[in-house]
């Protein structure tokens, strides 16, 4: 399955037999390198991924460690996560998944204890570097949070508020239906733009979340466990769009569901506490590498369920 | 032992486990000393309204217009309340002109902007205590700072700003409890498309808000209609109108509805008992009204979604 090419075209051929990624490409892409790698030898994960940084990053950790007051969330984290790719955070309970999601677009700043160490660059710009309005990097990096938090106002406004801030001047309506339409709600809601976001069913709920997100046209969506709080048949459907969505948009999912991890992401980080409960990095990989390949036993025990 | 017997025995005893042996009487007395309890705070309610009511039937059964639109006198024939009610009217302007916006902005500042400092936490600490301090002593204060310090002398600016300096920490606690019970999740979802602070307050955290901050901020009015004892104390007693030209009522002398009530309980003639009572009235239905316009306002908002 991690055949080698065009991201974007890659889970054309989910059944290409692995033999068939050793060779035939001279530019590799992010999940080769990776996959070669940690096949290798035992490395730490940060190396192979430092290799393929270079390339099609759209963010670049470099040991990050983020603190809530003295307490360290998670430690000294590097991985790269690549453009238009579908990357997904998995690991135990408290294991710092979200915080880590959180720093991406700045939005643990609104934690007044909240700092980080190390850095992250996003398309090479350091992110917490003076100057950076944490404003300016939330339009760029949007977010979808764990329970669907439609504002409490109509479905149009719900879409609008956030071209609106961003000073948009063209045609809304247009704007507003495109984003539904890119979000698969539009059939559903076209005849009822005016009535409250909060009326509609929790899935329905979240792909509204999901168009409000891509309505102000940002570059990476980060999703929270977005169909935590879903049912099956809801899940399917935002997973999906997920995979739609990444012909434009990078994608960093977090998700407690590893049937999920596996089914709808390309990339895989394995995430879990040490001894000082901070969360570190274990392994990120293809996400098929991860599933079938784990290089580490913590990796393993996880995703086999024997602990977590 | 054989299984039917067995059988039966364990059904006996579930039998009795399940049946009631009388009931639980202690909860049986607890239930009623609830419902006493209820009874005898509604029923002083009660007997206080009824007497009130029925003293001041006559005044209102013989002039109802008359005493509401007279001016003040010492003939009891002639007494209405018509300063009463228009310096309480403009003194809960003042108030609701000084306080709401102070109290709502100081309420916006802190749970919104202020970090959670220790000296935030002192500041949160100390207006919960300015809100149980006796309204007497925003009298003093008053009399200290507006009417002699500033020197605006016992006018109703000074009664004005009196009263809202009482009801200010009021305004602030509810309007912090109203904004502290929008979800975190909205704040979120705002910030996360890219609204900077203010657009996150005004657009969402402020409308959600808004009927919380409303019943509270418009109870605190009624809360300065009332207030007789700072008013007592900066002047309002003194005395009267000298004309009703909006200039002469801010500056001169003045009156409102509860010290009103105040000095004519203490007359001498037996007819201002039934004037006390109609005036009584009169500051129970406007508070009254006061109240159900705040449920209102409230329902309006709510009605939205």
């Amino acid at each position: 399955m991690t055949e080698s090419g065009d991201p974007v075209t890659v889970d054309t051929h989910p059944n290409t037999p692995p033999m068939g990624e050793q060779v035939h490409d001279s530019a590799p892409t992010i999940r080769r390198v990776d996959s070669a790698a940690a096949r290798t030898a035992e490395r730490p994960a940060s190396e192979g991924i430092a290799a393929l940084a270079a390339d099609n990053a759209v963010f670049e950790l470099d040991e990050l460690s983020c603190y809530y007051g003295a307490f360290r969330a998670v430690r000294d984290i590097s991985l790269a996560i690549p453009q238009n790719q579908i990357t997904a955070i998995i690991g135990p309970s408290g294991c710092g998944k979200s915080t880590l999601l959180r720093s991406f677009n700045r939005m643990n700043d609104l934690v007044d204890t909240a700092r980080i160490t190390g850095s992250i660059r996003y398309h090479g710009v350091d992110l917490y570097a003076d100057g950076i309005d944490p404003v300016e990097v939330r339009r760029r990096i949007g977010m979808v949070f764990q329970k669907p938090n439609p504002f409490p106002k109509s479905i149009y406004d719900n879409v609008a508020f956030g071209p609106r801030v961003a000073g948009f001047r063209g045609d809304m309506d247009q704007l507003v239906e495109s984003s539904l339409r890119r979000a698969a709600l539009w059939d559903e809601v076209k005849d009822k733009l005016r009535s409250p976001g909060t009326a509609l069913s929790g899935g329905q709920q979240q792909r509204l979340c999901i168009a409000r997100a891509i309505a102000v046209e940002p570059d990476v969506i980060l999703m929270d466990e977005p169909c935590s709080a879903l049912d099956p048949i809801a899940t399917l459907r935002i997973e999906e769009l997920m995979r739609e969505l990444k012909e434009k948009y990078t994608i960093v999912i977090v998700t407690h569901n590893m049937q999920q991890a596996a089914r709808a992401s390309d990339l895989t980080a394995f995430l879990t506490m040490g001894d000082d409960r901070a969360g570190y990095l274990v392994e990120m990989g293809a996400t098929d590498e991860i599933f079938t390949r784990p290089q580490h036993q913590l990796t393993e025990d996880y995703i086999t369920g024997r602990f977590g | 032992m054989t299984a039917p017997v067995q059988a039966l025995s364990a059904r006996g005893v579930v039998e009795r486990r399940l049946r009631s042996d009388g009931g639980d009487r202690l909860g049986l007395v607890l239930q009623v000393a609830l419902l006493l309890s209820l009874l005898i705070s509604l029923g002083v309610l009660v007997v206080l309204i009824g007497d009130i009511v029925v003293r001041s039937l006559p005044v209102f059964a013989e002039r109802p217009v008359d005493f509401l639109g007279s001016a003040l006198s010492s003939r009891p024939a002639r007494a209405g309340i018509l300063q009463g009610i228009l310096g309480s009217v403009l003194l809960m302007g003042f108030v609701a002109a000084l306080a709401l916006p102070l109290g709502i902005g100081a309420a916006v500042y802190l749970e919104e902007y202020a970090r959670d400092t220790r000296a935030a936490r002192l500041i949160r600490t100390n207006i919960r205590n300015l809100a149980g301090v006796p309204a007497i002593v925003y009298g003093l204060l008053g009399l200290a700072v507006f009417v002699s310090s500033l020197g605006l002398g016992r006018t109703l600016v000074a009664g004005g700003l009196t009263l809202a300096v009482l009801v200010l920490p009021v305004v602030v606690i509810t309007t912090s409890e109203a904004l502290r019970a929008v979800p975190a999740t909205i704040r979120e979802a705002a910030f996360g498309v890219g609204a900077t602070r203010w657009e996150t307050i005004r657009s969402h955290v402020l409308p959600y808000a808004a009927p919380g901050i409303l019943t509270g901020t418009i109870l605190s009015l009624a809360r300065a209609f009332g207030e007789t004892a700072p008013l007592l104390m900066v002047g309002a007693i003194a005395g009267t109108f000298t004309s009703t030209a909006i200039g002469d009522m801010l500056t001169g002398s003045y009156t409102a509805l509860p010290t009103i009530v105040y000095s004519w309980s203490g007359q001498p003639q037996d007819e201002f008992r039934a004037l006390t009572a109609a005036a009584i009235v009169v500051l129970m239905v406007v508070i009254l009204l006061v109240n159900a316009s705040a449920i209102l306002l409230r329902n309006r908002y709510d009605r939205k979604w």
